[in-house]
């Protein structure tokens, strides 16, 4: 009896130690090379707010770091997945089958950056996503290589849902763009808004990528809610406001909110238009010194501030390429254990931290658009009205569906 | 939502907007198409051009002449835009589309969706793709009427008006004048229209630049409404074209009429189902083309 315990014992020490041994001699740089590629809307509605900018971040990041990570080169390559998330889904796979892609980034458009994180999951590879806004991404939809960098629908809905909510908004009206992101925004906003005691007296929904919206804009105003909500983004949401103030909508009683709203969306809008519009924001350029620095240096490339999709991939970057270093090797599993145990702390990110769910916690800020009057030179549009933390703006991990979150 | 008569009709009155766009571009469409015999692809990029040309004169012009005060205002981009665009279509038809007058169709059809494809992309190089606003509104345009039903803004009431206007007028001088008379028949039989002394390549050149300056017009109507960006032709040109085919290619007044139906027909799903109003028009297009393959207003060849 005793020596097959023995002999037991034996075989499960083998079994234990054989893989580990038979394992040939890694290779610390994975082909040679790191690659990263950002897959983004580069010519459609969501272009001037990532697009190419995005793309500027990421290299003005591996510029910085050297070119170099553990002696071997960084390599940075660019797509356009035209809000299609067929395409994107199709290019990833083409990224990380034959162009030996390492960490994909950008992703703006939440039914594209669904698809490519899901793909990233099924091949090990990482997604680090700056552009996407649906919070699903860190709940059904995690993956052990997927991280959320820079915002989600639930800060946004939170910290401007509260806002509104707090000086008196209480009924709401919704224009929603018709998928994932905007329904997510939708549904998280309408959340926050019913817990403050508001209400949601109706919503409609709308193709991405509308030209006219009146005919929205007209329901929303025949509902006769206080607060009319913008669930939309970029091209969208500029038509949505332009039109609602031909209209004469937002100006007597109703009033208009913005639920994502980029730099780039109030420089197309003109603060004239714009002026007194409350939202949030994981960055603004002009915040302090580091941000202020940085965000001359991409103006002198991309000849226009960075929105925080553009600055947060220079960040997310950064952070990848210091992990790899740390982690003496590229490996997905590393890299990723070192990215969620590091402080992230840069220009971008004030008191950033990954959580087990891929969330990228940080600082969010409540922006208002700056009075004509008040403003200072072409891209002085806006000012911080409160800063709030991390912890407060994201969703907690106790609300989270997320499957690596134990309960 | 109830659908009261209030709604309905201020539905009616947004369709009317959007249809007026739809009938402007379509008739330019239908006039090329049934002079010429071409798709003429580059349409929307043409549009798009136009709102540029008021956008980039109201902006650029001064500053680029040395007086920084000086803007292209909006009634006089009204008659530069089509101007400049139509002298543009005019190059285009003399050095490229004339070579390809012997060919079929789809050589012309080819050709003009490249030229698309390279002015888009060129100016997606230059300006920002979400859109830049265009502020040359005039004063006297700004503010809302009452309709009774309705608060409406007074630009989109005289945006109805002048295009209704343009519209009916072209349909008038192609089929009702002289003139008119003169193009149908150089399209039928040039070779017995020069017999007559009349110089066919060039009323065929004209009438190319005129349907383009068509489009620039739109553009410029366009532009203190939607956002001027290098997107907005491709967006708008693949529903002008289902609107052509439902109206039948070529025919004037249906390509007008059909514009303006389908218009209404898109604002009215707004309100029902607002995430089929981007489909519907497409939707009634099959429809159409299986049961009048020639389109509504088409003569069976």
């Amino acid at each position: 009896m005793k020596s097959l315990l023995t002999l037991a014992a034996l075989a499960a020490t083998l079994v234990a130690t054989t893989p580990v041994m038979a394992a040939p001699p890694k290779e610390v740089v994975s082909d040679g090379v790191v690659k990263i590629g950002v897959l983004t809307d580069m010519s459609g509605v969501y272009s001037t707010l990532g697009g190419k900018g995005t793309q500027v971040g990421v290299e003005m990041a591996v510029k910085d770091f050297g070119g170099k990570v553990l002696g071997k080169p960084i390599v940075v390559i660019g797509a356009d997945h035209q809000n299609k998330a067929d395409i994107a889904s199709a290019k990833a796979r083409e990224w990380f089958d034959n162009e030996k892609v390492d960490m994909i980034t950008g992703l703006l458009n939440s039914g594209c950056a669904l698809a490519v994180q899901k793909l990233g999951g099924d091949k090990h590879r990482i997604t680090m996503n700056t552009g996407a806004a649906s919070t699903d991404l860190t709940n059904g939809a995690w993956t052990p290589y997927s991280i959320h960098y820079v915002y989600d629908t639930y800060a946004l809905g939170k910290v401007t849902g509260q806002a509104v909510v707090q000086t008196g908004g209480k009924s709401w009206f919704f224009i929603t763009a018709d998928y994932a992101f905007g329904q997510s925004l939708e549904g998280n906003t309408s959340l926050f808004v019913k817990k403050l005691g508001g209400k949601v007296v109706g919503s409609v929904r709308h193709p991405l990528s509308s030209a006219d919206f009146s005919s929205y804009l007209l329901q929303a105003q025949a509902s006769g809610a206080q607060i009319i909500g913008l669930a939309n983004a970029g091209g969208d949401t500029i038509n949505a406001i332009k039109q609602a103030r031909e209209f004469g909508i937002g100006q007597k009683g109703q009033k208009l909110v913005g639920l994502l709203i980029f730099d780039t969306d109030i420089k197309s809008l003109g603060l004239n238009v714009a002026q007194g519009m409350q939202f949030t924001s994981g960055f603004y350029w002009d915040r302090d010194n580091a941000t202020r620095a940085f965000s001359k240096r991409f103006f002198d490339i991309h000849k226009a501030m960075p929105t925080m999709d553009q600055a947060g991939a220079y960040s997310a970057t950064m952070n990848y390429l210091k992990a790899i270093k740390a982690a003496g090797t590229d490996e997905p599993d590393a890299v990723m254990a070192k990215l969620k145990s590091m402080d992230i702390s840069d220009f971008f990110a004030v008191n950033g931290k990954i959580r087990i769910d891929g969330r990228m916690v940080h600082d969010m800020y409540l922006m208002e658009v700056k009075k004509p009057s008040d403003s200072k030179g072409e891209w002085d549009l806006l000012k911080i009205v409160k800063t709030v933390p991390g912890d407060e703006a994201f969703m907690p991990l106790s609300e989270s569906t997320c499957p690596a979150v134990k309960k | 939502m109830g659908m009261s008569v209030q709604t309905v009709l201020s539905q009616v009155m947004l369709g009317l907007n959007n249809g007026v766009f739809y009938a402007i571009l379509s008739l330019g469409l239908a006039v090329i198409f049934g002079l010429l015999n071409i798709v003429n692809f580059v349409h929307g990029a043409l549009y798009m051009l136009g709102a540029y040309v008021a956008l980039l004169g109201f902006t650029m012009l001064g500053p680029l002449l040395g007086k920084p005060d000086f803007h292209l205002n909006y009634w006089a981009a009204l008659i530069v835009a089509p101007l400049v665009v139509g002298a543009l279509g005019v190059l285009i038809e003399k050095t490229m589309l004339r070579r390809l007058r012997k060919f079929d169709h789809l050589y012309g059809l080819l050709l003009t969706f490249g030229l698309a494809l390279i002015i888009q992309g060129v100016f997606t190089n230059y300006f920002n793709v979400s859109g830049d606003a265009y502020d040359g509104k005039p004063e006297s345009l700004s503010g809302v009427v009452d309709l009774g039903f309705m608060l409406f803004p007074k630009y989109r009431v005289w945006v109805i008006g002048i295009s209704l206007a343009v519209c009916f007028g072209t349909w008038f001088v192609i089929e009702r004048t002289k003139l008119g008379s003169y193009l149908r028949a150089g399209t039928e039989n040039p070779e017995l229209v020069k017999a007559f002394g009349i110089n066919v390549p060039l009323m065929i050149t004209l009438t190319y630049g005129f349907g383009v300056g068509l489009a620039a017009f739109a553009g410029v109507l366009a532009a203190p409404i939607y956002s001027v960006s290098p997107v907005m032709g491709s967006e708008m040109i693949i529903t002008v074209f289902a609107v052509v085919v439902i109206g039948g290619m070529g025919s004037i007044m249906g390509s007008i009429l059909t514009g303006l139906l389908l218009g209404m027909v898109e604002g009215f799903t707004k309100v029902v189902y607002a995430p089929a109003s981007s489909t519907v028009i497409f939707l009634i297009m099959v429809l159409v083309l299986l049961v009048k393959p020639a389109g509504l207003f088409g003569k069976e060849a």
